[in-house]
């Protein structure tokens, strides 16, 4: 459609950047983003430049808490059917994991779409399919939208969605580690614009840049974030004008709000996270999988699981240690074999590297 | 989608050539033959948009003009601040 391939273009903007000589850490939040800088070698070309780009908690199944994947188990075993996107079936419980429920014969398919479970809910009623959503502010309104259509009652929703702006408050506030700029995720912003993010430049005075997923697009976010600092300013950029504009998608917002309402809520790795997470309004409490079947999720209401021994997943996606730091990257931890999310999904941190490091 | 299985946050972009009847989808032509439906309830979108596709809703229309002026855009903007 249009190329936005420029090897001078992009040799100008590292030019640019080595020119100002820094030495700076940004943090992105996409698994688009590291799947980019990684394939194209661009967090090395960065790291020349005095730039270290990171990945911090930007991948919604690796956010995912253990607890979650135990709800998701308990109803797989209690013989519901269970629909969720594909990488998701492969992350491990403390117990199990869908792909192993599967293999022992619970009914779990791999959607590409939540329509998908919604057509599987209408052409077999007697199924009850529960669709476990996951995902950032660019799949909650699909999710919106399909219990907007008055779907049949064996359909329900484990609602696991999560917020990015306050997991970015969430980050800083912790204070474990320095960041100077955010590479902002383009695709949450073509739902939700440019203002959510404003609060972090104003409160934190943290450049942050709305970025496109091209390579030219990341150097141009690295350089622009640059240009932000080198001038003692903090403000949110939109690099991905073509795809967000500034206030977002209102439809989609709209239908979000219709739906969901904030709620407090883990995130593997952090604390709880204040209003981070949706959970479905009193109105849809019907397809609300939680109600529905309090009973059997009872066993789990005051449990708490603990993530794999040894794993080092939340340390990855607070951004304090890079993956090839875990002593158990490529060793016990493999996409064959993965101890922890961040090497199941092929938009965790560890996937990534590993993949591109085998090539 | 594809060999590398589904990824949560990636959108891809894709041409509208036809609205199904009821306008509740589309159908997306992704280049090199591959066209697949789409959902049009989050969008308002005509044959010919192009749309950004994801978990197979469209979630945002693409600005072409402003597509096709990214690349002169960024060289401006070096250009700036190389006068600076």
């Amino acid at each position: 459609m249009f190329s936005l391939r420029d090897k001078h273009l992009a040799d100008d903007i590292v030019s640019q950047i080595k020119k100002a000589e820094v030495k700076l850490k940004f943090m992105h939040v996409c698994g688009t983003h590291q799947d980019t800088l990684i394939k194209h070698g661009l967090d090395v070309l960065l790291q020349k430049c005095g730039i270290e780009i990171g990945q911090g908690p930007g991948c919604p199944v690796c956010v995912t808490t253990p607890k979650e994947i135990e709800e998701i188990l308990v109803l797989a075993k209690e013989g519901k059917t269970i629909a969720t996107f594909g990488d998701m079936t492969r992350v491990p419980g403390v117990t199990s994991s869908l792909h192993q429920m599967k293999a022992e014969g619970c009914d779990i398919r791999t959607v590409y779409s939540i329509e998908d479970s919604l057509f599987l809910a209408e052409k077999q009623k007697e199924k009850e399919v529960v669709f476990m959503a996951v995902g950032f502010e660019t799949t909650a309104p699909t999710t919106a939208s399909v219990l907007l259509r008055d779907p049949p009652l064996n359909f329900s929703v484990l609602c696991c969605h999560r917020l990015i702006p306050p997991a970015l408050q969430a980050i800083l506030d912790m204070g474990e580690i320095k960041i100077d700029g955010f590479i902002e995720p383009g695709h949450v912003s073509t739902i939700i614009g440019v203002r959510p993010y404003e609060f972090i430049s104003n409160n934190y005075h943290i450049p942050q840049v709305i970025t496109g997923f091209e390579p030219i697009d990341l150097l141009m976010g690295a350089w622009m974030l640059v240009r932000q600092i080198q001038h003692a300013k903090a403000e949110v950029e939109n690099e991905y004008t073509r795809a967000v504009k500034t206030q977002g998608n209102k439809k989609a917002q709209q239908i979000m709000k219709q739906v969901f309402e904030p709620v407090d809520i883990k995130w593997r790795g952090f604390p709880t996270i204040p209003q981070s997470g949706l959970k479905l309004r009193k109105k849809y409490a019907k397809y609300d999988a939680r109600k529905k079947y309090e009973k059997e999720l009872d066993e789990l209401a005051e449990k708490e699981f603990a993530e794999p021994v040894g794993c080092l997943c939340g340390q990855v996606l607070r951004g304090l240690i890079s993956s090839k730091e875990c002593p158990l990257f490529g060793r016990q931890c493999t996409p064959d074999n993965p101890v922890g999310p961040c090497m199941v999904s092929s938009e965790g941190n560890c996937n990534i590297q590993y993949r591109y490091s085998k090539k | 989608m594809g060999k590398r299985g589904y990824i949560v946050c990636l959108a891809i972009p894709g041409k509208i050539v036809e609205i199904d009847k009821k306008k509740q989808s589309v159908t997306v032509d992704y280049g090199s033959g591959t066209k697949r439906k789409a959902n049009i309830s989050l969008v308002e979108v005509k044959i010919g948009d192009y749309i950004l596709v994801h978990a197979g809703f469209a979630i945002q229309v693409l600005d072409e003009k402003e597509a096709q002026e990214t690349l002169a855009l960024f060289r401006e903007m070096l250009s700036l601040q190389e006068d600076v």
